[in-house]
């Protein structure tokens, strides 16, 4: 009894003394640093400078904390962060939000739902005074660089376990051809294009290799065991035989640079199959309807800035844009990129996205 | 003075009062429910800005969802009657048997409950591809199903084992004496008795199985779609508003159709007994029902023992490495702050949560217990308990858009407000806390609140005397299942969470989706911290329980 009422005094006391600790953070949280006040419809020059920018981007978001500090500290910017979900997951909540974005500027549309957001005029028209030379060769088709600056580039690719297949006695497959014989039966793994950007960018890079016979692609695959699972961390940490759950399966499909992740003692343990590569492009823009345009734009130029390029590889696992920019030393010995990828245009993924996605669903559905 | 007094006390009783009292929380559930689910619903009607119902009927004639239809109702109630055939014997077992560690266990079971979908997924895809690959479920329904039961059987364990306590053993031992066998006295006396028990818990676990996401993802491997994973396809994918809101109406009209079959077979008034069974020790008639028991322990404490063998180990070998990183952000920066400012921060965001859906409870269940004098009074007091069983039944996928899509413009500009999360978590713990609230309300004898007044106690008074001593312990009850809902609430915080504010279930599934091995044995090692805040949080409320507590 006596126990029970001094568990009921704490109790009472702890939550006494936590109670509002959402608002009392508010209060004093040293990163709750919130804008000076915008006199109401003026949108003259004179206005005082909005402090803080708004990034609404996906998941994969991750740049080192010093550089982020340092632009903060040379714009007199403070830049509030809004990460949720994958890129189609971003692009949809652009599109519902158009015009009264959560938001300034938006980082992380990709190839394959550039169209869609593009359509709904979720993006100002704002291109960055200097683009470095190549750059503009990542454009989205049709809008070049108008709304959307393109940041970095990956290959969704096949990746083989080689230590697995050198302990097989077995020659690890090289093409999408090779994943359907018998010799690779139930070895291979991958996210679903449904729930899965990687997995879509691979469903692409089959349409784009065997036109209308896709499907029969497909159906060889699944008739020779590939497995499908919800998301890419499913595929790669609990399938794959090099992630962290140790799974049976020796071919998994990830990305180009994966082989940069997996050194140890001077070699890498995994190899990307270059001719089965997808290009997923990610860009950047200034939302229509920011209330913060100055700083939207000092941030998309920011991201094309040397110091953020050359950080990409290390913080997002994506190639920079910018030509030239130098790489990690892992990477530049063990990340290959393909030389000739699959494309399909992002037009064309706009308009079929629907149609695919659900023939693909027939088809691996048994 | 008495002549003054009794029109107050009745007062306090008439349809007007009713709706004072239910005022704040019917007010906080249309701003933070109704509207953006109607925001969000309403666009999938009005696609370019007209009217277009005929578009949204016309989806419901697609094969698609007429399948995902009828699978999630047979998983569903598959998963339900698996729930409660398993469940039944271990609330016997754990709330009328003297066994070891009863406490421990009752504490434990209810892990599950706030764990995160995708680390359990990970968790049982290990066992059924590894020691239990023999049973070869691994991305069958049988594996879905699985799933379901471990997350819910917590739900009926609790909800039947607390009726089961605080009910009278006089009638089933006076048959008994009559001569009825152990299985007649089940049949005609403890069943019947325990109905609205085991309907309120059933109907609880149908809504929370027909709205699971990560399971039906995770483990059908993609083969399988149900309602909600249609609902996120067709949200998060393909824009598909129209086919989306098509299936959001279907959501709720099951939940509602669920609602009104649990209203009436729920009774509207029982007594408190006086008389409370005192656990009594196992005797070999019981063995059954320990078997039984025994089997649900271990099938819950299967995938805990994988997700902890797991988190102990580094590179094959037994480390505490992951839980030391815990202060950290990852390899290759996964994270924007340590996981510990998360679980922190979960803490805090689950004390208002807690806070939050405790006030509104309290209001709803008060405002529903009032005595009844006029049948539209009863009908309103009927319609006002199920309205705040929906937010159980709805997508968070539609109320997180929901949420971006209606608040965004003053006066309810609240998108960024940090209220938004405790909020949204207190919606989904508000249920559990009226169905714990409504029937401790419901035992007290209106005649004592009667006494009190003729006595000379005003209103507030009577609440104070008679109210207040009979609903501490369920309110303290009810804080420790508002708290453990709040600490695992995933679906709707990852919609609205902030990256600098992220909850611990948000970072787990940030860092599985980094690569690196630290990061995934992170992960690991974080659910295992939540799952044991969670425990020690349900040992303190069990040590604090009513014998007579809840109906679900």
């Amino acid at each position: 009894m006596r126990l029970r009422a001094l568990a009921t005094i704490g109790v009472t006391v702890l939550l006494a003394t936590t109670a509002c600790s959402v608002s009392t953070k508010n209060d004093s949280g040293p990163d709750d640093t919130t804008s000076a006040p915008v006199p109401s419809g003026s949108t003259a020059s004179a206005a005082p400078k909005i402090k803080d920018v708004v990034l609404v981007t996906h998941d994969s978001w991750s740049l080192p904390k010093k550089l982020v500090a340092q632009w903060e500290q040379q714009t007199g910017y403070h830049l509030v962060v809004r990460s949720n979900g994958d890129a189609g997951k971003l692009t949809n909540k652009l599109v519902l939000t158009q015009g009264n974005p959560d938001g300034d500027v938006s980082f992380g549309v990709d190839n394959t739902f550039a169209t869609r957001a593009l359509k709904a005029n979720v993006f100002a028209p704002y291109t960055p005074a200097s683009v470095p030379t190549g750059v503009s060769g990542y454009d989205v088709e049709g809008d070049g660089g108008q709304h959307l600056t393109p940041i970095d580039h990956s290959d969704v690719c096949v990746n083989v376990d080689t230590t697995w297949f050198a302990a097989h006695h077995l020659t690890p497959p090289t093409t999408l051809d090779d994943l359907t014989k018998p010799a690779y039966k139930n070895l291979f793994v991958t996210p679903g294009a449904s729930t899965s950007s990687p997995g879509m960018a691979f469903l692409l890079a089959t349409i784009a290799a065997y036109g209308d016979g896709w499907q029969s692609y497909w159906s060889k695959l699944m008739a020779n065991g590939a497995e499908i699972t919800d998301g890419w961390d499913q595929a790669y940490e609990v399938e794959f035989t090099q992630g962290g759950g140790k799974g049976k399966r020796p071919i998994v499909l990830s990305y180009d640079s994966d082989p940069a992740y997996t050194v140890k003692g001077g070699t890498t343990s995994t190899q990307a199959l270059l001719d089965t590569c997808f290009t997923e492009v990610e860009y950047a823009g200034v939302l229509t309807g920011a209330k913060n345009v100055p700083g939207a734009k000092a941030f998309v130029e920011w991201l094309l800035s040397p110091q953020v390029q050359a950080a990409l590889p290390r913080s997002m696992y994506v190639f920079p844009v910018v030509p030239g920019t130098p790489l990690p030393a892992d990477w530049t010995r063990f990340a290959k990129q393909p030389t000739n990828p699959l494309t399909v245009s992002p037009a064309e993924i706009d308009a079929n996205r629907e149609k695919w996605l659900q023939q693909w669903s027939d088809v691996t559905s048994r | 003075m008495e002549r003054r007094h009794l029109p107050l006390g009745g007062r306090l009783r008439g349809p007007v009062t009713l709706l004072a009292l239910a005022a704040v929380p019917v007010a906080v559930l249309a701003v933070f429910f109704v509207l953006p689910v109607v925001g969000m619903v309403g666009r999938g009607f009005r696609p370019e800005g007209h009217w277009d119902v005929g578009g949204v009927l016309d989806v419901l004639a697609r094969p698609q969802v007429h399948r995902v239809l009828w699978f999630t109702v047979w998983t569903s109630t598959a998963a339900t009657a698996v729930t409660l055939v398993l469940g039944l014997p271990a609330a016997y077992v754990l709330h009328r048997l003297t066994v070891p560690l009863r406490r421990v266990v009752r504490a434990a079971l209810l892990v599950p409950f706030v764990l995160p979908t995708v680390v359990v997924g990970v968790a049982f895809r290990q066992l059924f591809t590894g020691p239990l690959a023999w049973l070869h479920v691994d991305g069958t329904p049988w594996a879905i199903l699985a799933g379901l039961v471990f997350f819910n059987a917590a739900v009926v364990v609790r909800a039947v084992g607390a009726a089961w306590e605080s009910l009278d053993p006089r009638p089933g031992e006076a048959a008994a004496a009559l001569g009825a066998s152990p299985g007649t006295v089940f049949r005609t006396v403890t069943l019947p008795a325990l109905r609205p028990a085991i309907v309120g818990a059933g109907s609880v676990v149908f809504l929370f199985c027909a709205t699971s996401f990560g399971v039906v993802l995770t483990l059908g491997g993609l083969r399988y779609a149900s309602v909600e994973t249609e609902i996120y396809l067709l949200t998060t994918n393909l824009l598909d508003l129209q086919g989306a809101a098509a299936l959001s109406l279907l959501q709720l009209l099951v939940v509602v159709a669920l609602l009104l079959i649990g209203a009436r077979s729920r009774p509207m008034r029982t007594s408190t007994q006086r008389a409370p069974a005192r656990p009594r020790r196992p005797r070999r008639g019981d063995l059954p029902q320990l078997a039984v028991t025994v089997l649900l322990l271990a099938f819950v404490a299967l995938p805990l023992a994988t997700l902890l063998i797991g988190s102990l180990q580094v590179d094959g070998h037994w480390s505490l490495a992951n839980y030391r990183a815990l202060d950290s952000t990852g390899s290759h920066q996964a994270l924007l702050e340590p996981a510990t400012t998360a679980l922190n921060l979960s803490l805090r965001i689950a004390v208002d949560a807690t806070l939050l859906a405790l006030t509104l409870g309290l209001l709803v269940a008060l405002s529903v217990t009032r005595r009844a004098r006029t049948r539209g009074e009863r009908r309103l007091r009927g319609i006002l308990d199920a309205l705040f069983m929906l937010p159980l039944g709805v997508s968070a996928v539609t109320l997180g858009f929901g949420f971006l899509v209606t608040l965004d413009r003053p006066p309810l500009d609240l998108r960024d407000s940090p209220w938004l999360v405790p909020i949204a978590q207190a919606l989904v713990a508000l249920p559990l806390v009226v169905r714990t609230l409504v029937p401790a309300l419901l035992g007290i004898d209106d005649r004592q609140r009667q006494a009190a007044a003729s006595l000379g106690a005003g209103p507030w008074r009577a609440v104070l005397v008679v109210d207040v001593p009979v609903l501490w312990r369920p309110l303290l009850a009810s804080a420790g299942f508002a708290f453990a809902a709040s600490l695992g609430e995933f679906g709707a915080t990852s919609f609205l969470a902030r990256d600098e504010n992220a909850t611990l279930p948000v970072v787990i599934y940030r860092l599985l989706g980094h690569p690196g091995a630290m990061n995934y044995g992170m992960a690991l090692a974080a659910s295992c911290v939540l799952a044991a805040t969670t425990a020690v949080v349900m040992l303190v409320v069990e040590r604090l329980r009513v014998p007579s507590l809840g109906v679900l």
